[in-house]
């Protein structure tokens, strides 16, 4: 449980890292927190001729509010977001979410983009963008484009980022008003991956549910002025349609029955906050 | 800084419990494995080389993080604190140290290297837990003997007495 050898670079600025990137490509993966990708290397799942570790590169390790978006910068880590009391006035899913990350000792380490590249169907901070409707910016030598969180999560650990790209920052919409949010997840032991997790913004009459750890991405469904009949079977339906499998932990049908109960567990608690 | 190749060995150095220690290490080297066989200092223990267990946890630049999951070459400039560095030089325990041998919070001591670090930046950021909350900051470190209840007893204990008398026990 050793990694295979790779070349390193400590990148000291951007322009350097995004060099290297243009010049290794697929040889090359981008380390900022590592707390995904340590693991994968441990183990050998991926064996990249370099690492091009960005966890210096200090134009990275920002936030900042910006027509009504929340940007995080590249390397800032959840344990940063965490710690901050004003996350939860600003993004308040994403605060009630990330304490369900991993354990305090990987939040102080692993980061929010690092999170959404590594893109793990269970993993929190993927749901809350998708849920919320972010973006992650991504830049290359050549250029930098910002991708919508549904077309930048393509699959289980697969996203859209090019071998030449480095995620540079995520950007959140902040919090409206007259808007609740709730978020919640099912684990056999708290900072477990998720068997599923849940997110839930309700404004006015409309209801939006995000959940993961059941599909290969986090899916989101939204529903306007809804009785309490029409939402069990509305669940009910986006429940069967996440087509989750068994496995180790849960069964499908498993999966199914928690998305029904603490799918309206998550929604009532959304629109409850709303109301105050 | 110019690329560090994988099959030769480069210069690190950083601050290990107070003091300037260097080597020379592959890129690919684990904190965990530098700490041990380059240095001599195993008192960081290496569980599951995957992030999981918690045994190997460190203080880098204060933070608890795992040592497994970090390069040596990462830490370069660094400042890191392992288990070693906890007791005085005369040997006198730290409060945390103390109420874990009183309180019988460790059996194999192989998980409490790593839950003395995890703790020591819990009790700084929190010196008031509750029950409950030293119990979900114990999560991200396993021990297969204790059953946990003696290791939550001795970490409350010890933020009663920090609290208490505070001047004694900051490092
Ligand atoms: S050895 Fe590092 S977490 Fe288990
Ligand atoms: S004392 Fe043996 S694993 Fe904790």
């Amino acid at each position: 449980m050793k990694p295979a050898a790779f070349d390193y670079l400590r990148a000291e600025t951007l322009d350097e890292a995004l060099e290297a990137m243009s010049e290794f490509g697929d040889d090359a993966k981008v380390i900022a927190g590592g707390q995904s990708l340590m693991p994968m290397l441990n183990i050998r799942l991926v064996k990249p001729a370099i690492l091009v570790d960005i966890s210096r590169v200090v134009v990275l390790d920002y936030t900042k509010t910006n027509h009504k978006r929340f940007e995080i910068g590249g390397i800032v880590t959840q344990g940063h977001l965490a710690k901050s009391g004003a996350l939860q006035g600003i993004v308040p899913l994403l605060a009630k979410a990330l304490p369900h990350i991993g354990h305090f000792q990987t939040r102080n380490r692993g980061t929010v983009c690092g999170s959404l590249c590594h893109s793990d169907p269970s993993s929190e901070i993927p749901l809350c963008l998708a849920t919320l409707g972010g973006t992650v910016v991504l830049k290359s030598k050549r250029r930098e484009r910002t991708v919508d969180a549904q077309d930048f999560q393509i699959d289980m650990l697969t996203t859209d980022c090019r071998p030449d790209e480095i995620a540079v920052a995520a950007s959140f919409p902040t919090s409206d008003d007259n808007t609740g949010y709730a978020f919640s997840e099912l684990a056999r032991r708290h900072g477990d991956f998720a068997i599923v997790a849940l997110a839930a913004v309700a404004t006015g009459d409309t209801i939006r549910l995000g959940v993961g750890g059941v599909a290969a991405t986090p899916t989101v469904r939204e529903w306007s002025g809804l009785s309490p009949a029409d939402l069990e079977d509305a669940l009910n339906e986006f429940a069967w349609d996440l087509g989750g499998s068994d496995d180790i932990h849960a069964t499908a049908r498993y999966r199914r029955e928690i998305v029904r109960r603490m799918g309206a567990k998550v929604i009532q608690e959304a629109s409850d906050a709303r109301a105050q | 800084m110019p690329v560090l190749s994988k099959d030769k060995r480069h210069a690190v150095q950083f601050t290990l419990n107070g003091e300037a220690v260097d080597g020379f290490v592959e890129p690919r080297l684990l904190l965990a494995d530098f700490l041990r066989h380059h240095l001599g200092a195993t008192g960081t223990h290496v569980g599951c080389e995957h992030g999981i267990c918690g045994a190997c946890t460190v203080r880098i630049d204060g933070k608890a993080q795992r040592a497994c999951l970090t390069l040596a070459v990462q830490v370069d400039g660094r400042s890191v604190d392992t288990v070693e560095g906890m007791a005085a030089p005369d040997g006198a325990l730290s409060p945390l140290q103390q109420a874990f041998h009183e309180n019988f919070a460790l059996q194999c001591g192989f998980c409490t290297p790593g839950i003395l670090m995890s703790m020591e930046e819990f009790l700084e950021t929190n010196p008031d837990p509750s029950d409950a909350e030293v119990r979900e900051a114990l999560s991200g470190n396993i021990c297969r003997c204790t059953g946990y209840a003696e290791i939550v007893a001795a970490v409350l204990q010890t933020a009663k007495q920090l609290r208490e008398a505070p001047t004694q026990g900051s490092e």
